[in-house]
């Protein structure tokens, strides 16, 4: 390494830190002890911890966490039913009209969710879903599913034809094809696409709070807008429950640079 | 890639030809149809998703703009036509102007910053030093932590008495801010919040737009002998227009779209000094104990339409760009 990258490598770290510095924060934060929490000037490092915001977490938010667990699991498993054959269609079946699809796909995911919240409200009302966590699994399934189809789409255009033209010489018929073949050569794009579905579902607030805000099981972002809301001071257990949110954002980042980087093909076709 | 892919294809016809011989008319528009019905299948269930889960709550929500709906309404189902007068009251209404300002102050600084520093980034990530991979990485944090985390931490920051920024402000002389709760700098509050939210995702793809410019282009240059600001002006910034394009569409709809940060930090407040469309839709939605669903509707409506104006514009734009 030439002294001219040892200097690009010491800016780099420096910008690194300066963006992360929040995220910092949020965690020196969640250690700080009340009695410090107004302290002029805050303490930079956590002196002096304490895990007591966290302890809050155990006692108050896990059955929170275990509804957005919930909630998360089930807009994955609705978002891959629903958009993987329809990616594999759009990709390779060529459907009459599909690229009216792929258009409305793209519309879709530019309709603000305050106003797709007052849809479902509306209809939740009368169908008796509000404040359930079924009704919060399809709304937030929209945020994921047009994004889903045209992720599976650009994936799955990739899968050499030689693969599909064997399946089918082999006799193997539309459906075989896609599930013996095209879903165990896609599995980057279902990863890619839970790990987002997931994250979408697990970090919604918009539609938690209009559509489960009385309900019995709420999720994580309830639970923080309650402390929040409640004006509650204890800055240090908010900041642990935020901290424990965003625990799946981590586990996406260091997954899903391992699998996004990967070729989608990479391995089922050698040549 | 593309080239190596279409010779497959062409080998494969060739190939199916040769073993099948020529299969008659009749059985190739059959066995075609039967194909289309497949391919259909696959989609069908999206299809009908979309109809179920997208059109009828827009449906519903044009329905409700057009009506005077109270909460009684909805066990009722009774709500007496209103035609437009949703939408003049929310036009007329005091909060109108203050809330379309606020929309456009925020929309386009947060895209400029955001866009400005996002390709600042890339273009220096793209110079290849030691763990520029993984600091990239780790720029990608912000942008997938959850919304509320973002917003509850930005808010204590930023806290008038006990935030670390002030205290940092402090130090270098300057004066207590009420970020939060002067009207003064409350939208500036959440502009910085949401700017810093926005950069990891500008940042990715114009990296990926430096990647899919040939490295040969800028060799030809720098043996040309221009610099790095020539190079930077005259032959990556122009390359990069149609990413350029697409990251600003992107960022226009998803900044158009943005609640969380804001009513987590402001609700919209002190007054209408951060209040956007967004926020007062929701206000007038849910945000009381009396909501007036119609206004609220209106208000959604008219987001929609400004965000399919703008989109419009782009697609006019970009095909006048692809004829000359």
């Amino acid at each position: 390494m030439n002294r001219r990258s040892w200097w690009l490598t010491a800016l780099g770290v420096l910008f690194t830190a300066v963006m992360l510095f929040p995220v910092y924060w949020m965690i020196n934060v969640s250690l700080t002890k009340t009695s410090n929490m107004r302290k002029s000037p805050p303490n930079l490092i956590p002196v002096d911890a304490t895990l007591s915001g966290y302890a809050v977490v155990i006692h108050q938010q896990l059955p929170y966490l275990g509804t957005s667990l919930l909630i998360g699991l089930g807009t994955v498993a609705l978002t891959l039913v629903l958009a993987a054959p329809a990616g594999y269609s759009l990709a390779k079946l060529r459907p009459r009209g599909g690229g009216a699809l792929s258009f409305v796909l793209l519309i879709a995911q530019m309709i603000p969710a305050i106003v797709m919240a007052m849809g479902f409200y509306t209809i939740y009302i009368k169908l008796g879903l509000l404040n359930t966590v079924w009704g919060l699994i399809l709304a937030d399934s929209t945020i994921a599913v047009p994004f889903g189809v045209l992720i599976f789409a650009a994936f799955m255009a990739r899968i050499p034809d030689e693969l599909l033209q064997a399946a089918r010489i082999d006799g193997a018929g539309t459906f075989r094809t896609f599930a013996s073949i095209v879903v165990p050569v896609s599995r980057n794009a279902i990863v890619t696409v839970s790990l987002f579905a997931f994250l979408w579902a697990w970090s919604d607030f918009l539609f938690a709070n209009t559509l489960d805000g009385g309900g019995s099981l709420q999720p994580i972002t309830l639970g923080i807008y309650a402390y929040i809301g409640n004006n509650n001071q204890q800055w240090n257990a908010i900041m642990a429950t935020a901290v424990v949110a965003s625990v799946p954002a981590a586990v996406l980042l260091v997954i899903a640079q391992r699998y996004v980087a990967a070729g989608v093909t990479a391995g089922a076709v050698k040549d | 890639m593309t080239t190596e892919q279409s010779k497959a294809r062409s080998a494969a016809r060739n190939g199916d030809g040769a073993v099948l011989a020529a299969p008659s008319r009749a059985q190739r528009a059959r066995s075609r149809s039967r194909a289309q019905l497949a391919a259909w299948g696959f989609i069908a269930p999206v299809v009908v998703y979309l109809g179920l889960f997208y059109a009828y709550p827009l449906y519903r929500n044009v329905d409700l703009s057009i009506r005077s709906y109270t909460l009684a309404s909805f066990i009722t189902g009774d709500a007496p036509f209103a035609g437009f007068s949703n939408y003049v009251n929310v036009i007329e209404s005091s909060t109108f102007a203050p809330a379309l300002i606020n929309t456009t102050i925020f929309v386009f600084a947060s895209i400029a910053f955001q866009f400005a520093i996002g390709l600042a980034l890339a273009v220096f990530f793209f110079r290849s030093f030691r763990l520029s991979g993984v600091l990239r990485a780790l720029f990608l944090v912000p942008w997938l932590l959850p919304l509320l985390v973002s917003a509850s931490t930005w808010s204590w920051m930023l806290d008038s008495d006990s935030g670390v920024v002030n205290s940092f402000l402090q130090a270098f002389g300057i004066g207590q801010i009420d970020w939060l709760t002067s009207p003064r700098w409350s939208l500036v509050a959440v502009l910085i919040a949401n700017i810093w939210i926005g950069i990891p995702f500008n940042l990715v793809i114009m990296y990926s737009g430096l990647q899919s410019i040939s490295a040969e282009v800028f060799e030809a240059a720098a043996i040309d002998g221009a610099n790095g600001w020539q190079r930077f002006w005259r032959i990556t910034f122009p390359l990069l227009r149609p990413v350029s394009a697409i990251t600003l569409l992107l960022g226009f709809v998803y900044t158009l779209k943005v609640f969380d940060i804001i009513w987590i930090m402001t609700r919209g407040g002190p007054g209408t000094a951060s209040t956007t469309l967004a926020i007062w839709s929701y206000q007038l939605g849910f945000g009381s104990l009396l909501p007036d669903f119609s206004s609220a509707a209106a208000v959604g409506n008219l987001l929609i339409i400004i965000a399919v104006i703008f989109s419009l514009v782009y697609i006019r734009a970009r095909r006048r760009l692809e004829l000359t």
